[in-house]
């Protein structure tokens, strides 16, 4: 049986279609926009609280160090940016330069990743 | 060349959101590295923050949280209008998350200042 036939086999039965790397990267996308939601609401609420009076050192090392919660926090959200902003940014050049493939979409993934990596090492620094 | 349908305040959302992302998505890997460095000890961060304490970093800090939040409400919109479907009031949708933006952009420049 050739690929075609089995192909058109599984649509008949109403199997769903393979996903592309497309609609996962949409779903990564979303489900990383519904984390950076949240996350974002309280990064901001902390940076305009945590700067009246200005920033020292000690005062964000007293809030995040020994703090399990925040370095929870903090790596989630690391990771959910990384990963989000890869993937604009991989919307954006195949948009506009037509840079598009399962190269290219593996070298954004490893391009989020890396950027979740330098996030996850601040926070840990900041734990630490 | 016709611009009807980009001057519709959603275009402007959708150029702003955007711009937004991008700008953010290339301010990320600055600011991890930043804080990844000096978080070292507590002599380098203490010295890169009063570093950061000149009006210009204040001014672009400003920005940063006016494109984030700008980002996230529109973000919000995004979604609102995937998941909930279209709604007539889109060109309010729009102008609250722009006024949300400009807000956060406010209380923090009234705070840092």
């Amino acid at each position: 049986m050739s690929d075609a036939s089995t192909k058109g086999d599984a649509m008949r039965a109403g199997r769903p279609r393979p996903a592309t790397p497309g609609v996962h990267l949409w779903v990564v996308q979303r489900v990383t926009a519904m984390l950076l939601g949240i996350a974002v609401v309280v990064h901001l609420v902390t940076i305009v609280t945590a700067v009246r009076g200005g920033l020292t050192a000690r005062e964000i090392l007293d809030r995040t160090q020994g703090n399990e919660a925040w370095l929870l926090f903090y790596v989630v959200f690391a990771l959910a940016a990384g990963l989000h902003g890869a993937i604009g940014l991989r919307n954006i050049a195949a948009e506009t330069i037509g840079l598009r493939g399962r190269g290219a979409d593996l070298a954004w993934l490893g391009i989020g990743l890396l950027m979740a990596a330098f996030g996850i090492r601040a926070a840990i620094g900041l734990y630490a | 060349m016709d611009l009807r349908p980009r001057s519709h305040p959603t275009y402007l959302a959708f150029v702003v959101h955007r711009v937004s992302g991008l700008l953010l998505a290339l301010f990320l890997p600055l600011h991890f590295w930043a804080l990844g460095s000096a978080i070292t000890s507590e002599a380098r961060l203490e010295g890169f923050l009063r570093w950061a304490d000149n009006p210009l970093a204040k001014a672009a800090e400003t920005v940063l949280v006016v494109l984030l939040a700008a980002h996230l409400a529109g973000g919000l919109r995004v979604m609102a209008l995937e998941f909930l479907g279209w709604r007539r009031r889109q060109k309010d949708m729009v102008a609250v998350s722009a006024g949300v933006a400009l807000l956060v952009g406010l209380i923090f420049l009234l705070n840092v200042v």
